[in-house]
């Protein structure tokens, strides 16, 4: 799924509790990560709940692996891999993400009071990004 | 008589709806909500007659002055400490409780010396202790508590010892609500040979203190849980320590003479306030005390106590739900647990049904760790917290509940 598609999905639903009932769907449906990276070393900091974000670097793009112990975090960190899995270190830098999730209206989730961590997942990614060129 | 329907109009911000509902506010342990007095009384001040309090010989501050000292009375009376010098102004309770480790501990602690603490210990009691016993030599000590989070008598006993030169306490757990009996640790470390200072940053907000009863040392507690302002905090402790101990920070009016090659400090409680005071918080969190007076600790008590056994009963309805922390004759703090859903994701949905609680390892995570857990939701209650509140918490858990439970 890309992420004009996961925008549709999430313009049909009324009320919060559809739209998180689907964002954990997307947790639950992410890419198992193995459990040998659950360790100290891939802990995102800041979180309130463990964040792991685990790094593959390609030839021509970086693959993103991750899990959290809290389902909805979970379901974010599912969307934010849509929106940076398995582009190029250019393609994740032009990344607008703040404007992707007003459109999800899922902004809430970004803003810094929010203690999920995803705001330091995301400059993680972009890090990793940084890194790689 | 304490109707707290009638109370609650006191406060503007739980008159507040929020997106067209009410919120139930149980996040007091975390801070207070004002009420209106506490908000004129400042706004008074700054009207009528601001100044640097302890600076200028005009009218403004004359006024201010004689405020900010009326309400260093007010806090002496509320503890009931035997003399006005005996209160310092801080920060906050941290801050008074680094004062002491900063001053007291370097003056008085060595190698081989111990500083013992509980295992319910905030991390403000426990941080402070741990660095300075780092830089002194001294060991930090912690005596362990029940898995119901009970104080027991016989842990503090054999923890206790003749190496031991100061108790650090709480009075009451900000995560278990578990009350310690300050008097009886008080009289076992001063027979010991021990001073004990006491957090009382959770049991000024429910309950009567009385220092000279208590006979502690040392006591810190904060404006702003007690229904003051942010910004301000109390170190009470005994004049003839106090009297002992050289300044924490230096400048402002703290001195008595000043030469380019040297300087005496002023006497307490001056020596311990460098810089200009938070005045105008100072006589904000005066006002908050006298309101708490003014109802009556005793009925703040009363009806705190009823709503805690309310409280817990209903929490119990919730299935899957696991309080943290139940000795017997605890406060009203309620951490806890629901089924293995993350504290994060139960906050989640409380907050989208207007219910605030805490999340997290709540400042004291060697605490949480020790009852099996990196993080926990904890509701907790203020004098206008009703049983409309807990029925709130208890539909949102519900709803929570069914939301994560896999389908």
């Amino acid at each position: 799924m890309d992420i004009d598609e996961l925008i549709e999905n999430f313009s049909f639903f009324e009320n919060w509790e559809e739209k998180y009932q689907y964002v954990i769907d997307l947790g639950r449906r992410l890419e198992p990560l193995d459990e040998a990276f659950k360790t100290e070393q891939w802990l995102v900091k800041g979180c309130q709940s463990q964040v792991w974000l685990v790094p593959q670097f390609k030839p021509d793009c970086i693959h993103f692996c991750g899990d959290s112990d809290a389902l909805l975090v979970k379901g974010i960190i599912a969307i934010v891999f849509t929106i940076y899995n398995d582009k190029s270190a250019d393609e994740i830098k032009k990344v607008d993400v703040q404007k992707i999730f007003a459109k999800l209206g899922l902004e809430e989730n970004l803003t810094p009071s929010r203690r999920n961590g995803m705001m330091s997942m995301i400059e993680k990614i972009k890090q990793y990004a940084q890194n790689a060129k | 008589m304490f109707d707290v329907y009638q109370i609650r109009k006191d406060f503007p911000l739980l008159n507040r709806p929020l997106n067209g509902r009410p919120v139930a506010f149980l996040d007091t342990a975390a801070s207070a909500q004002k009420p209106q007095c506490v908000l004129d009384k400042m706004m008074q001040i700054y009207q009528t007659c601001y100044a640097n309090a302890h600076r200028g010989s005009y009218w403004f501050a004359e006024q201010i002055t004689e405020e900010f000292e009326a309400a260093r009375q007010t806090v002496r009376a509320f503890i009931n400490a035997r003399e006005t010098r005996e209160i310092i102004w801080t920060r906050n309770a941290t801050e008074s409780i680094n004062l002491v480790a900063a001053t007291w501990g370097m003056q008085n602690l060595r190698a081989g010396d111990e500083v013992l603490i509980s295992e319910a210990e905030h991390h403000a009691n426990l941080v402070p202790w741990q660095q300075i016993c780092a830089k002194t030599g001294a060991t930090l000590r912690v005596f362990a508590i029940a898995d119901d989070g009970s104080y027991i008598e016989d842990e503090f006993l054999r923890a206790l010892n003749s190496s031991t030169k100061l108790v650090a306490v709480t009075a009451m757990s900000n995560v278990l609500g578990t009350i310690f009996p300050i008097k009886e640790i008080a009289v076992a470390a001063h027979r010991a040979g021990a001073k004990i200072l006491v957090d009382a940053c959770q049991f000024a907000v429910h309950h009567k203190i009385d220092v000279q009863d208590m006979d502690c040392d040392f006591l810190a507690f904060s404006g702003h849980k007690t229904y003051g302002p942010t910004g301000i905090g109390v170190l009470y402790g005994k004049a003839e320590i106090l009297s002992t101990m050289p300044p924490y920070q230096f400048g402002g009016d703290m001195i008595e003479h000043v030469t380019y090659q040297h300087t005496t400090f002023a006497e307490i409680p001056a020596r311990f306030e460098a810089g200009t005071s938070a005045s105008v918080q100072a006589i904000g969190m005066a006002e908050g005390l006298k309101y708490m007076q003014h109802l009556g600790l005793e009925n703040i008590m009363q009806h705190e106590r009823e709503l805690t056994a309310y409280t817990t009963a209903r929490l119990n309805e919730v299935p899957n739900l696991k309080i943290i922390g139940t000795a017997p004759n605890k406060g009203g703090v309620f951490s806890f647990i629901v089924n293995s859903i993350h504290p994060q994701d139960l906050a989640f949905v409380l907050n989208k049904e207007n219910v605030a609680v805490r999340t997290g390892h709540h400042c004291a995570e060697p605490l949480v760790n020790r009852m099996g857990y990196t993080s926990l939701a904890r509701a907790s209650l203020g004098l206008y917290s009703t049983k409309e509140d807990i029925d709130a918490l208890i539909n949102a858990l519900l709803k929570a509940e069914k939301f994560f439970r896999e389908n």
